[in-house]
Formats: C-alpha cells, structure tokens, sequence
C-alpha cells in the first residue's frame, strides 16, 4: 500500500484548503523557479525517467510525448490539459481541479517551459461549473502572486486560458478538443499531422490529462528516481483510482501503480457489497474497457501491461464494479447507449454502427433476438472497431465484444427464456 | 448522435445586459486576434445563463459578435448537448445522469420519480412550469453516484428519498446543499478516509 509520505494529492477530499495559501503550505510553488533554472531537457529527462505515463487512458509515456514537439520553431507552442474527463467510471481530474488546482497549474506552468509553450489552455468539460470557479480563481491568484503571467517570478511568461466545453464526450479525444477550442464542433481530425506539428490555430501542441500534468511538480522535486521506484516497471508511480458501482463505500484514492484489484477494493471501499464471493465482474478503466469476470478478478493487479494482457485496459483506472444482481447485457446495453449518444457522426462506421449495436443489444436484454444474431452483433464490433478516425468506435465495441466473450451464454440463456415465455403465453 | 433542432417559438430578440456584455468582451480577449471563435462555447453558455435557454435570436447576435457565419454558431448550439434548446423549468432543470456507474447505484429510480412527478418525457414543463427534466450521459462524479446536476451544482449519493425531499425544498423554496445528500465529504470513503489519517487528525486540532 501506498505509504502517506508517498501522495501526491494531499488534498483529495478538500479537508484542506484549496487555495494558494493552502497549496503552499503542502509545498506547492516553493521552489518552481528553481526548477525552471534547470532547463528544459533537465525537466524533460526527469520525467522520462520517473516512467509517467499518460494517466487519460492511453498510457503514452508522458517526457515522450513532449519531446516531440518541434525545436525552433517559428510557430508558438501551445500546451492544451485535457479537463474533459467524461468516460464513465471517471471523475478523478475533478478532484484535483476543485481541490488542489495549484498542482495542476504549477505543472503546467512546468511543463508548458519544458516544451516552450508561453500559453496553456485548460478545457474542462462543462458540466464542472464549480470546478472551472475553482480553477479560475486559483490561476486569478496566481497572476495577483505574480506567479505566472508577463514578466513573472518564475521567469518564463505564461498565459493560461481556462475554456470549457458543453456536454460532448468527444472532445476528450485530443483532436476534437482542439477542435473545440477553435469554435467548431467537437470532430476529432485525422492524424497525421499529430497535434505536435500542426494542432491548436495550426501551432504544434501537446495534449495532456489533468493528473499527468498536476503530479509532475512532485516528480521533480522528489525526483523521476522516486516516482520510478514506486508501482511496478513500465507502470511507475502512483495513480487516483476511483471506484465506483457494488461496493460498500465508493471512492477516489491515490494508490500506487500495480496495487492488486481485491486490495483496492477491500481496503478502501469497505469491500464488494455482499463480499468478495459476490462479485460479477468489473470494468478496469472506465466504460470502454472490457469487463473481467470475478474469476480472473482475484490476482489481478491494477496496471497497464497486466491489464492488456486480459484484454482490457487500465485506462483511467475506474474500476466499475458489478455484483451478482447486476443485469450484465442491461449495464453493458447502457454502455452502449452512451456511445450512441456520443458519436460525433462523422465516421459512418461509428455513427451507423453505435446505434445498430445498441438497438440489438436492447432487443437482446429483454431476450428478443436470435441467438445466431450474438455473432453477427460481433461481427459488427469488428467492423467499427478499427475504421473510424477517433478511438470513439473502439470504445463502443471492446465493452460489446467483452460481454460476448464472457457472458454470452447469459444472452443465450435471455433469449429461451423470452421464447419459453412467449411459448407459454401462445398456450 | 441525438436529433437536436432549434424550438418552433423563438423570442423576437437578444441582447446580453451590459454586464454580460462586458464579461463577453474580457472571454474573447483571452484569445489570439483572428481566433475569436474560440469564445462561442462561452458566449452562447453565458446566453442561456441570461435567457434560461439558448434561442434563436442568441445564436445569431453571438454570431455576429464573433464574425460568424450564422450556421457555424447554429452547429454548437445543437452539438454540444448542454445548450438548452427549448425553455426548460423555471425553478429547476434536472439533469439525471443515467449511464451505467449512476444505474448501477439505482438513478432508474430517480428518472421514474421525474416522469411521475414532473413530466412524462424529458425537456417538457411540468403543468406548474416550474420543473423540467432530462436524462444525461455521465456527469464526472461516478464514486458519488446516482447523481443529478441542478444549476451549477450536483447532487450525489441520491436514493429516491432523498431525491424526492429535494424535489420538494425546490419547490418550497428552501435553501439546496449541493455535494453528497448523505453528509460525506467528496468522494471520500463514507466510513472516513483511509488514506492521510495522520494528516487529518493534525488539521482538526488546528
């Protein structure tokens, strides 16, 4: 377990205050200028070397990604944080960014020099209204403190826009956020060119999750050294996992990388509501990633290797968890209703293929479907999975696909009941 | 995708109040000359916060703030979901989330005491006009579910019961307490932290 001296977030909950008064006394801003003066490929090389990876769902290696972005440049760089934390299961970013915005806006302050940006934007979905006041006022603070802004103590001017959205998941893909800052609708661009050569206003960009950003201050004070000797190789540090679904006491906690599934949940959730033997399955990294079946739940650790190896993923590490009254083909029906809705429309494999799988997988929680249609429902996941721009129609087909896989005699068993029922009904 | 058009009875005009007006100019400094199309979201949100809902009339006077074509704001308007494009309660709008985290935890509940209580379809008035709701995909607020966003505020760790009294002090007027309905902080374990104990008992003797 994840020792106290060991967190990151020092504030989760709000017990403390979420201001700058606050963020220093938990040594936030006490020595960034300090940090700066070491340069860019000081900051860079610390962070490759502390293992981070991607905490948005993807896990790309975060110095990597940074080190992408184009030297000399005429353009201006742009440093975008991905708010928009809209996956289900998720709501990990909202906690920082109400409770401890200074790690955020430290960081990215941090990591906007390492990459020469003198402008951040922050896009927060728009649903976080109390967290955007939050945010705003912690960063109005820190141009009152001179803290960024022209001309700042820390010596490297900076900007940071705070934007939000209105209700689109989509735009949590990085390309449709960009989009979204520019006044379009949220539809993600093709890649290449990647957001590091043409991406906000046509200027290279990174791209990266609020917690990404908010831990690197500590991993440069500590060192990439400290963060890489936590969690396990290749899964470095530590991570906000938040749990939510069948257990006693749903929560948002700072664990390390790698913590075994059952530990999670038993030592700060109180537990599988019904104990560990009524589990079902749950859902690793937030809707897209396919379940895992309690079976396989015992050993697992909570990682991003040990993960795929299952055919799922960690993604943002929200463990949706089921038990044993859970309707399977109901909650993941829903799951697929969420991804209809969310489609931006522009690829018609995703906007066709979302609504298609949603309405047989309807007709199949109530029984009403062939069962040769469970192969063609797969077939169609296939179909989508892979040919649209975004990642938006893998993510409606991996929970689909994870339902056949695993449950697909709970579908057969639904539809000869249904006919069973409609034989008797008939007589 | 969700088939979103502009409602049939449209005010004859918009303005934003000078207040509003002012604020406007400020958002879209924030950013670089020519990209001024990048306050859309923000303008057409501080118009619904005026009227209660985003009109006709709004999308083109914002349209022409920003140097717009007129289709392009049109396109936001009914794109991003949380534009209201219909008036909606005048007490309160109620946002239900229904995705599977908020299911699990029994939001169905919830959606069942809005058609009984307020309307039978979601984005239709009650009889009174005070009361509207509509389900919503995930909020962000998972490990506080079943979940119902009023305003700016959420309302989690709901039960039918304690949704139903809030029905009712909306509609008595009495003062709201946004946050978990169930007396816990945040997203914190309902039985207490169990991370940073140290660290908490130093700040309650302080």
């Amino acid at each position: 377990m994840l020792q106290d001296k060991d967190r990151i977030f020092r504030n989760l909950y709000g017990f403390h205050d979420w201001k700058l008064a606050g963020a220093r006394a938990r040594g936030s801003w006490s020595d960034t200028k300090a940090l700066i003066d070491k340069g860019q490929d000081w900051i860079i090389n610390e962070v490759k070397a502390s293992g981070l990876r991607g905490r948005g769902g993807a896990g790309f290696p975060t110095g990597l990604k940074w080190s992408f972005m184009p030297k000399n440049d005429p353009r201006p760089s742009y440093l975008v944080i991905n708010g928009d934390e809209s996956e289900p299961g998720s709501c990990k970013d909202r906690e920082i960014m109400r409770h401890d915005p200074h790690l955020l806006i430290e960081g990215a302050l941090i990591a906007s020099f390492a990459m020469k940006a003198h402008t951040c934007f922050i896009y927060l979905r728009g649903e976080f209204i109390r967290e955007r006041e939050h945010l705003q006022a912690a960063v109005d603070e820190c141009y009152a403190a001179k803290l960024i802004g022209k001309d700042n103590a820390n010596g490297w001017d900076f900007d940071i826009v705070v934007h939000h959205g209105a209700g689109a998941y989509i735009c949590g893909e990085e390309t449709a956020l960009i989009e979204s800052i520019e006044g379009k609708k949220g539809m993600p661009r093709l890649k290449p060119p990647f957001p590091a050569n043409v991406g906000l206003y046509g200027a290279p960009t990174t791209v990266n999750n609020v917690e990404s950003i908010a831990v690197v201050p500590d991993i440069l004070r500590r060192g990439g050294t400290w963060f890489a000797s936590l969690g396990k190789p290749n899964n470095t540090g530590t991570k906000l996992f938040q749990i939510s679904g069948h257990v006693n006491n749903p929560c948002v906690v700072e664990e390390e990388m790698g913590i075994p599934l059952r530990e999670l949940i038993d030592r700060h959730c109180g537990g599988v509501r019904g104990g560990w033997d009524n589990l079902l399955c749950v859902i690793p990294g937030g809707s897209s990633m396919p379940m895992i079946p309690a079976d396989q739940c015992n050993d697992l650790t909570m990682d991003f290797d040990a993960l795929v190896k299952l055919k799922s993923g960690l993604g943002t590490a929200a463990v949706i968890v089921m038990d044993k009254s859970t309707d399977i083909i109901k909650a993941i029906t829903r799951i697929a209703y969420f991804y209809k809705h969310e489609s931006c429309g522009q690829c018609t494999p995703c906007r066709e293929g979302t609504g298609w799988m949603f309405r047989v997988l309807d007709r199949m929680q109530r029984g009403e479907a062939e069962k040769r249609e469970i192969d063609l429902l797969y077939n169609v996941t296939k179909q989508v999975e892979g040919h649209t721009i975004c990642a938006l129609g893998d993510a409606a087909a991996w929970p689909v696909q994870g339902l056949i896989r695993n449950y697909r005699q709970v579908i057969e068993q639904r539809i000869d009941a249904h006919r069973a029922a409609v034989k008797e009904a008939a007589e | 995708m969700a088939v979103r058009r502009l409602y049939p009875e449209q005010p004859l005009s918009f303005a934003f109040t000078p207040e509003n007006l002012a604020w406007a100019k400020r958002e879209i400094a924030k950013y670089p000359a020519g990209k001024e199309a990048s306050a859309v979201i923000a303008l057409l949100w501080r118009s619904q916060e005026q009227e209660g809902w985003t009109t006709e009339p709004a999308i083109r006077a914002i349209a022409d703030m920003l140097g717009m074509a007129y289709i392009r704001v049109l396109e936001i308007a009914t794109f991003y979901t949380m534009f209201q494009l219909a008036p909606v309660g005048r007490k309160a709008h109620l946002q239900v989330c229904g995705t599977t985290p908020c299911m699990l935890r029994g939001s169905e509940a919830l959606i069942e005491i809005c058609k009984d209580r307020i309307a039978d379809h979601p984005h239709e008035l009650s009889a009174d006009g005070d009361f509207s709701w509509e389900e919503v995909e995930c909020l962000g607020c998972c490990a506080n579910a079943p979940v119902v966003q009023i305003g700016k505020d959420t309302y989690e760790d709901l039960d039918p019961e304690l949704f139903a009294r809030l029905l009712r002090d909306i509609k008595t007027g009495k003062p709201l307490k946004p946050g978990s309905q169930t007396g816990r902080r945040a997203s914190c374990p309902a039985s207490g932290p169990t991370t940073l104990l140290d660290d908490k008992k130093r700040t309650e003797k302080v």
